[in-house]
């Protein structure tokens, strides 16, 4: 069988075209989402959209490069573009978007009685989901605003590429207060059904955790959930309007990876998922690939090395360049596997730049080379591969 | 304790470490607690379920034992100790309670991690410890400290009751000579300083650092006194050309080209690893080192067995006594 050949993201295409009004680059942690996000954006800007691009907790090399500030919680507008294109970067601070969102569905004293919960202080800063929660609700908050044509979002650093589009629901659900009130009275919430089905066994429940968690906890968890319910219409409400948001026909999904199986698992998982749902996939970046520059097999080089005899650069040329050659072979084995399992895909390879990235140039650099990823190994025909 | 930022192969290092600690005739087990089948994944194996089971044996003898704590099922086994809930727990489970009782109290959640493996390094057979060595895949480093912080998640519950008693003995366990945590870290920027960062950190919590273990280290062909100049771009095109030659290899230009590219992304590679690397000794002075080399064709459970000998080789198992 021959290997699967997957189709061709053509970037460009994506950005260029004006009904692409949102980009989400979405894929597991550390595969380098961050940095894909804003090439993507530059390359939009300089190319002539006006674009905002938000980061989630970007290296701090690509931070200074965009001129970002970590306090300010809003776009600012990013020195030293070429074109007649104009972009903005930010970075997410989920706490003041928490914050804001509080007080933007509160009066000024309901606000600060539930910002100063201690339940809040942990919701806000350490419930697993509220980085993902509040960077759909800053998507939602930049794109009603209506300054920009194209809106660049990277996703949180999760394990799972899924737990961004989990997490509002998740915690949606536990927001809403049934539990907590479950837990606080037993005797009264959660109507008589509900009881019968646990029975005494809830009551023996409750009592348990409320052993282990402490009287305090639940009294400011009950506490919280009281201020919060009449706002929680509302928030649920923009959660809903955000999952819209990523199904409506100017969304474009890009899903990152590196060529590890762990990564490309993810990738898989979220592929199938978006379908599933309806959202529009663009394609998957496969990022840092090593492609081979030179014809000659890894055999031929290691062989060869041997007999360089006095020559050490022209054996550490061919041993350098045979490690090359297996760690290729790699990651275009994981690659069609990918491929043969999702034929519709299009996908893009990005050659690894080597070193950080620091500077606008290395984004422009990774921007071309995206533009450029849908080709298959750029430099060397398939059919040379071995010589 | 094996810890690491996400992405540097934490699980692949615990899962060597544990080959290797076992090496000889010894039993270890591996631990991971945060419900994702890593274990299975780098062993190649069906799902593990929540209970200790057999999954290699080590080299020379020896057998690694496996268990991926299920944390709802921990803590609904710890309230049937001491509550009756009989049929109640699943369906409690399935209404979401138990995933709401360790969200409302994130700490409760690493208590109850701690304390299964506080019972699994206590457990005594005859008289004698079951498990010679306890490799637990612990969360990454951002979430590391708090994970260990054990006095201050049992600050947020109840003063009394079950848990609360055990946990002392857990904290007892984590500050004693016999836990010892490990980073996993590659030669790059961001790990790197997450490294130093957790270093400090994990002596401020009066913590003990093992071994830092460098992952995937790759190797360096060219010689020393090329590396600066090729990473600028100066490799003598002609001297590889004749050397090749040599060698009976005539190749044409924009093969030499290829070649030539090649080998300026090696030296830029071989020379920001050497920063990175310049940056954590000069970090953990103090602190131990071991290698992982990068293997090429990826980890398969080959791989791993290679991996655990590397270690054995840097004297895992012979220095390293019997700690989690």
């Amino acid at each position: 069988m021959s290997p699967a050949k997957p189709r061709a993201l053509d970037v460009d295409a994506v950005i260029d075209d004006p009904a692409t009004k949102i980009i989400v680059c979405c894929g597991s942690g550390g595969v380098g989402k961050t940095t894909t996000s804003a090439a993507l954006a530059l390359r939009a800007a300089e190319r002539g959209r006006k674009v905002v691009v938000l980061t989630i907790d970007p290296a701090k090399r690509l931070a200074q490069a965009l001129g970002l500030d970590a306090l300010s919680n809003e776009p600012g507008s990013v020195p030293g573009l070429a074109g007649d294109g104009e972009l903005e970067a930010m970075m997410l601070d989920m706490r003041r978007t928490f914050d804001d969102m509080v007080h933007a569905h509160s009066s000024p004293d309901r606000a600060s009685t539930i910002i100063a919960n201690p339940f809040y202080q942990t919701i806000s800063s350490s419930f697993s989901g509220t980085q993902e929660y509040m960077a759909m609700e800053k998507l939602g908050q930049l794109t009603a605003r209506g300054r920009w044509d194209l809106v660049v979002v990277d996703t949180p650093p999760s394990r799972s590429a899924l737990d961004f589009l989990d997490a509002p629901q998740r915690m949606s659900n536990f927001l809403d207060g049934r539990m907590i009130r479950l837990l606080s009275s037993p005797a009264r919430a959660g109507g008589k059904g509900l009881r019968k089905i646990v029975g005494a066994g809830f009551q023996l429940f409750a009592r348990a955790v409320s052993t282990i968690l402490g009287g305090q906890l639940l009294a400011d968890a009950s506490a919280f959930v009281q201020a919060f319910d009449t706002m929680f219409g509302g928030f649920r409400e923009r959660a809903t309007k955000t999952y819209d948001l990523l199904r409506s026909p100017g969304t474009a999904f890009v899903v990152v990876a590196a060529p590890e199986p762990d990564a490309l698992r993810e990738a898989a998982y979220f592929v199938d998922r978006l379908s599933g749902e309806d959202m529009p996939l663009a394609g998957l970046v496969l990022n840092r690939t090593h492609p081979v520059l030179a014809p000659l097999s890894a055999a031929k080089a290691r062989h060869a090395a041997e007999n360089a005899g006095s020559s050490r650069l022209a054996a550490a040329v061919l041993r350098l360049h045979a490690d090359r050659v297996d760690l290729a072979d790699r990651e275009e084995r994981l690659l069609s596997r990918f491929v043969g399992a999702h034929p519709d895909v299009p996908v893009a390879r990005v050659p690894a730049v080597a070193g950080d990235i620091a500077d606008l140039d290395g984004l422009r650099e990774v921007g071309e080379r995206l533009a450029n990823g849908g080709e298959s190994t750029p430099t060397v025909p398939a059919k040379v591969h071995h010589l | 304790m094996v810890s690491g930022k996400g992405g540097t192969g934490k699980t692949t290092a615990a899962a060597a470490l544990a080959l290797a600690l076992a090496s000889g005739g010894r039993r270890t087990l591996l631990v991971e607690v945060e419900g994702r089948q890593g274990i299975a994944q780098v062993f190649d194996t069906a799902p593990l379920p929540y209970e200790e089971r057999r999954i290699a044996v080590a080299p020379g003898g020896g057998e690694v034992r496996a268990l991926a704590v299920d944390v709802e099922a921990a803590l609904l086994e710890y309230f049937e100790m001491f509550y009756r809930l009989g049929m109640a727990g699943r369906t409690l489970r399935r209404m979401g309670a138990i995933e709401f009782a360790t969200t409302l109290a994130p700490g409760l959640r690493d208590v109850l991690l701690t304390g299964k493996v506080k019972e699994c390094v206590s457990r005594t057979e005859k008289g004698r410890p079951v498990y010679d060595a306890v490799v637990l895949d612990a969360p990454p480093t951002g979430r590391l400290v708090t994970f260990l912080d054990v006095t201050k998640a049992m600050s947020e519950l109840a003063r009394t009751g079950p848990i609360h008693n055990q946990a002392e003995g857990v904290v007892g366990l984590l500050h004693s000579p016999r836990t010892a945590v490990h980073l996993v870290t590659l030669l790059e920027d961001l790990p790197v300083t997450e490294t130093l960062e957790t270093v400090r950190e994990l002596a401020g919590a009066d913590l003990r650092v093992g071994a830092v273990i460098v992952n995937r280290v790759r190797e360096q062909w060219l010689p020393d006194r090329s590396v600066a100049p090729a990473a600028n771009g100066r490799v003598d095109a002609s001297r590889v050309r004749a050397g090749l030659a040599s060698a009976g290899l005539d190749l044409p230009p924009d093969v030499i080209d290829g070649l030539v590219a090649e080998t300026v992304e090696h030296a830029v590679r071989v020379a920001s690893d050497s920063a990175a690397a310049a940056r954590l000794e000069a970090g953990t002075r103090d602190v131990a080192r071991l290698e992982l080399p990068q293997l090429l064709g990826g980890v398969d459970l080959g791989a791993l067995y290679e991996l655990a000998e590397t270690l054995i080789a840097q004297g895992v198992g012979t220095t390293v006594g019997a700690s989690a």
